[in-house]
């Protein structure tokens, strides 16, 4: 079982909320791994990336610093693609 | 027996035809227990398959209708049903403890919208109240309601609702609504504004009806009444008046992109009132010669975030689309305690018309402001531009508005971003101070337009959304007809051009004296239009000032209306 992991800053105006936080679930719903995101300014809870509930309630915004962990035959591949996805459509 | 309900009048006409009622009640909630707990699962997954499929056809429609960012709130509800948070819960409750589907979607809908109503922020508050339609959804479907929707209608039908969303008419397929009726709301509430718009008959704050769906029933909007099961005699008669109206309208509708002028030769501006780019183009279809109110805040309400520079620079420019060459009066933000704006804090009012709105609120939420004045000046690059501040009370306030369009303007100067190159600026005349103050506010200005609504609620101190009184608020009372003399003879003395944007303004009644008062500008909703332009062709100026002489004169509106009818 292969994992993952990456950190990287919220630069969208609204964070992940809204439209960008229903685009990061859909990306994180394209791979099979087990996926979890976490908010680290906050101190948050470890958080279902696949669930829009918990991504929604991790209150992640604007230059908050969130970590990625997947787990799962296409863990890089899920951190790599949700990494771009913030550092440029979300940006 | 026939049975007469009373309400406000909303939108002028008159609509017969069967009762539509648009219920959100629900049924109680099934006790005991499911036989089967397995098969309970299983229906309660057949209730999201169908309620899934419910969302992407209203997303659907939606996103052709309206827009994609109303269409994207169903997009996201149906990911809410896809969510293991959500549905894990409901199946392990229905599992566990044995109960009816029903009760499992009640409880977690519940606990998840408090969970988000708990967090500070009034974003998560509208994730809560996502949370609790969509379980409302879900039980509708496994209650064997069927769901709140009127884009199903088939039948054209006066629809009587408790309240009406915007969303809600939105879905309605053309042709459907012959009118609307709604328990609560005011002549100043959506429902109102979206019937005058599309020109259906409304009837607001109506009260409690109940056991009225299929009735047959007249809704007069003119009057503000809705008559349930009229006799035969009756039906005949209003459908005469129908009759006649759309006779009048396919009359005016010939003459409709000509000009209006008065039999003696005196040319009266008639322009609309729009807030979007389909209210537009309907517009500019039935001859509006340009458009002398956007109601820029409909951008603004019903959604999570506000929408942003760009985004409302587009909005902005599809509407100017509409009109190449006639002027566009773009009202900045006029919003204020009684419509929620995402992510402004406004302190709840005790009376939100006399509170923190209008120019108040957008002097002190700059950043809003600012954003707005440079997505209208991009929006039109070389063309001329109205900018229009709403609310203005006194002189001190216009100024600080206009030093920040100033600033705005160098902003964009400097950064050599393409602006609108003629700004013209106005006011809008609706509290009686500034109508009061109208020759100084009048050096500050190039045009004022008179927001005859609120004019009327301020100056005869009458609340239009409390029914009781509301039909005390009538801009034909004389006093309020002083005060629109008045501000126009100071306008002109200065150079300065008026128009008049509240109802008044669409109402063929009142032409005759807006045009004896010398009124340049009427603006109105689009079906007003040719309707207002011939009545202007059969007036002439002369008598139209005697008549306005008498007006000014009379004691009380019911007195003007009389002088009016005889005219």
């Amino acid at each position: 079982m292969d994992r993952a992991e990456a950190t990287v800053v919220i630069t969208n105006e609204v964070g992940l909320h809204a439209r960008p936080a229903a685009l990061f679930v859909r990306k994180a719903k394209e791979f099979e791994s087990n996926i979890t995101v976490q908010n680290l300014t906050r101190n948050g809870e470890v958080a279902d990336a696949k669930s829009p509930l918990g991504v929604i309630k991790a209150a992640i915004s604007q230059n908050h610093e969130i970590h990625i962990v997947a787990e799962g035959p296409d863990a890089q591949e899920a951190v790599d693609a949700l990494v771009t996805l913030v550092e440029t459509e979300l940006a | 027996m026939s049975r007469l309900l009373k309400g406000v009048a909303a939108s002028a006409g008159v609509a017969v035809g069967p009762i539509h009622r648009h219920r959100d009640e629900l049924p109680p909630l099934p006790e005991g227990r499911p036989a089967n707990t397995e098969a309970e699962i299983e229906r309660f997954r057949r209730a999201v398959g169908a309620v899934t499929e419910h969302l992407s056809r209203l997303e659907e429609t939606t996103r052709a209708k309206v827009g994609d960012d109303a269409a994207e709130i169903f997009a996201a509800h149906a990911m809410f049903l896809e969510d293991p948070a959500f549905i894990g819960p409901i199946e392990e409750e229905i599992r566990t403890r044995g109960v009816f589907a029903e009760v499992a979607v009640s409880h977690t809908a519940e606990r998840v919208a408090g969970e988000f109503a708990e967090m500070e922020d009034e974003y998560f508050a509208a994730r809560a109240a996502d949370i609790r339609d969509l379980g409302n959804q879900l039980l509708r479907q496994l209650l064997g309601v069927g769901q709140s929707d009127l884009s199903t209608l088939t039948e054209p039908s006066i629809i009587v609702a408790h309240d009406l969303t915007p969303s809600d008419t939105a879905l309605i397929p053309p042709g459907m609504a012959l009118g609307f009726c709604t328990m609560v709301g005011s002549a100043v509430s959506h429902t109102a504004i979206l019937a005058r718009s599309l020109g259906i008959p409304a009837v607001v704050g109506i009260g409690e009806v109940s056991e009225v769906d299929g009735t047959t029933a007249i809704l007069d909007g003119t009057a503000g009444t809705v008559l349930l099961d009229p006799s035969e005699e009756e039906v005949a008669a209003a459908r005469a008046e129908i009759e006649r109206r759309e006779r009048e309208r396919a009359e005016a509708a010939l003459h409709a992109r000509e000009p209006a002028a008065t039999l003696d030769g005196h040319a009266v501006e008639v322009v609309a009132n729009v807030g979007n780019s389909d209210e537009a183009e309907r517009a500019a279809e039935a001859g509006a010669e340009g458009i002398g109110l956007v109601r820029t805040e409909f951008m603004f309400l019903d959604r999570p975030d506000l929408p942003g520079e760009e985004e409302q620079v587009e909005g902005y420019r599809a509407i100017l689309s509409h009109f190449p060459t006639g002027p566009v009066v773009f009202r900045t933000l006029d919003v204020g305690g009684d419509k929620q704006l995402p992510g402004v804090e406004i302190a709840p009012e005790l009376n939100p018309f006399l509170g923190k709105r209008g120019i108040r609120l957008t002097l002190a939420e700059q950043a809003i402001f600012r954003t707005q004045l440079r997505a209208i000046l991009r929006a039109g690059p070389g063309r001329p531009v109205h900018v229009m501040f709403p609310m203005v009370a006194s002189v001190s306030e216009v100024r600080a508005a206009r030093q920040v369009l100033d600033e705005v303007v160098s902003e964009l100067d400097r950064e050599g971003t393409e602006r609108a190159t003629d700004i013209e600026v106005g006011v809008m005349i609706e509290v009686p101070s500034a109508a009061l103050m109208a020759d100084l506010l009048a050096d500050e200005v190039d045009f004022f337009s008179i927001g005859t609504n609120d004019l009327t609620q301020y100056t005869l101190a009458v609340d239009r959304t409390n029914p009781v009184v509301a039909p005390l608020a009538d801009a034909l009372h004389p006093a309020v007809l002083r005060l629109i003399r008045q501000v126009v003879e100071a306008a002109h003395e200065r150079g300065r051009w008026v128009g008049v944007c509240g109802e008044l303004a669409g109402d063929t009644l009142a032409t005759p004296v807006l045009v004896g008062l010398s009124v340049d500008e009427l603006s109105m909703s689009p079906p007003s239009v040719p309707l207002v332009k011939n009545r202007i062709r059969s007036l002439s100026r002369e008598t139209c000032r005697e008549l306005a002489r008498q007006c000014l004169a009379a004691e009380d509106p019911a007195q003007v209306r009389e002088l009016l009818a005889a005219s």
